[in-house]
């Protein structure tokens, strides 16, 4: 069990500066996050993107300023959980939390501050009526083993560098018994020598390549054993299959947490903005994830909100110690 | 057409239509006009053509921009996609759009 002072769900640029805040307070933080490495969407999604709004930087990157982040709670010692999800939140006798992961490590703290931003980010679905109901039956969103599919009909869908690699994949390795791609348009935007290695092997009839179509259904008794696909002129047909894979990238979503507990407006935790707590004692959500009359979601706010939060972070750890605000001019950075 | 103002013609989910007056000197997008009139869009990336939540059917015969590559992408990955989806996050506010009419697609994307 990794027992710290907060536990930061999130390692963005909001849970990173909380770290500092936190550290100047003498609190110790660890951070969780989904992603293999800190810095939210800033790393994964816009690292080269120009970010004109930190005060005293004209312009900085996304994967810059993180750089600094890091750098500057460098003294304070943060510890990460990476590439794990939070799951549940459970509390102790002694008003403590313990968050477990996805891969069921756990934390332990007196403070949970949910620096989630947009949410973990999870594969899109397609509006199948009852695709939910064939999850792990034959319907999977990402391929974790491709020997899964060893002499199987599977259908994939989607027009993505994903759908076409994971195709060529199971076709060339000679796993998939028959493999069918359907993309809703005759053309993808996928990486040009995937796209002609997939025209290729259609032409070769080793992939049906299913275009200007899309699986509309999914039949089975217990698990999927054939898709209804719908093609733009010629109509509705059945493929049997034993496998559906839709492939269509990935969004965010507020995920497990939004089973919390928490009190939830417009997919966000709505917060007391005198000190950013939620509903539950001791649990804060800072950034993006939070919600409040006149919200900015702002990396500049979310800095601002962490650094409050922590003031009353440190007032529910240490209820007997008095605390005033120093300056870092003053008494410069004193790290752990 | 007043100073700096347009009208753009929003037709919701259930079928109602809203005539917004949108500012062209804010640097706006149909994405965030729809927001600020509390429109059910959602915008969730933040209007960087990555998730779709703010796609709508162009029903007018405006001329538009070409769209971009980003916009592209996201529209072939995106659900519920006809020849007119546009993102309205790709679409800014300048004196072309006026007059447009635009359907919001279903939530689900």
């Amino acid at each position: 069990m990794i027992e710290t002072d907060i536990i930061i769900i999130g390692a963005g640029p909001v849970g990173l500066f909380t770290v500092f805040e936190a550290g100047l307070l003498k609190l110790r933080c660890h951070l969780i996050d989904s992603l293999a490495q800190p810095g939210g969407q800033l790393t994964e999604i816009y690292p080269k993107k120009p970010i004109y709004d930190i005060p005293g930087y004209p312009t900085v990157d996304a994967g810059e300023l993180i750089d600094n982040l890091m750098k500057q709670i460098d003294p304070f010692k943060p510890e990460f959980t990476l590439g794990e999800s939070a799951v549940t939140i459970d509390e102790t006798e002694d008003n403590q939390y313990i968050v477990t992961t996805n891969k069921g490590t756990q934390h332990k703290a007196p403070v949970v501050m949910i620096a989630g931003g947009l949410g973990v980010f999870e594969p899109r679905k397609p509006p199948v009526d009852n695709l939910e109901a064939f999850e792990d039956k034959g319907v999977e969103y990402i391929i974790k083993d491709p020997a899964f599919y060893q002499g199987k009909k599977v259908v994939v869908a989607g027009g993505g560098d994903s759908a076409l690699d994971w195709s060529i994949y199971l076709v060339k390795n000679n796993i998939a018994s028959e493999l069918s791609l359907v993309h809703r348009r005759n053309s993808f935007r996928g990486h040009l020598d995937s796209v002609q290695q997939v025209m290729d092997l259609a032409a070769e009839g080793k992939l049906n390549l299913i275009t200007e179509a899309e699986v509309v259904g999914i039949e089975g008794d217990g698990h999927v054993q054939s898709v209804t696909i719908e093609h733009e002129r010629d109509g509705r047909f059945t493929k049997e299959a034993d496998h559906f894979v839709p492939l269509f990238g990935l969004k965010p979503s507020l995920g497990p947490i939004g089973e919390w507990g928490l009190e939830i407006e417009k997919s966000a935790i709505v917060v007391d903005t005198r000190d950013y707590s939620t509903n539950r004692p001791g649990i804060y959500a800072i950034g993006d994830v939070n919600h409040y009359e006149g919200k900015l979601k702002l990396i500049l706010c979310g800095f601002h909100e962490g650094t409050i939060a922590v003031q009353s972070a440190f007032a529910r750890i240490h209820p007997d110690k008095k605390n005033v605000l120093k300056y870092t001019t003053v008494n410069g950075v004193n790290g752990f | 057409m007043e100073d700096n103002i347009i009208t753009i013609h929003i037709i919701d989910r259930e079928g109602v239509t809203h005539d917004l007056e949108a500012p062209t000197d804010m640097n706006m997008n149909v994405m965030e006009v729809c927001k600020s009139y509390e429109l059910p869009v959602e915008g969730r990336c933040g209007g960087m053509a990555m998730c779709a939540t703010c796609q709508c059917y162009l029903e007018s015969d405006t001329d538009l921009p070409e769209q971009s590559d980003a916009e592209l992408d996201m529209l072939d990955e995106a659900f519920f996609v006809k020849p007119n989806s546009r993102l309205g996050c790709q679409l800014h506010i300048s004196d072309e759009l006026d007059g447009i009419v635009l359907r919001l697609a279903p939530e689900g994307n």
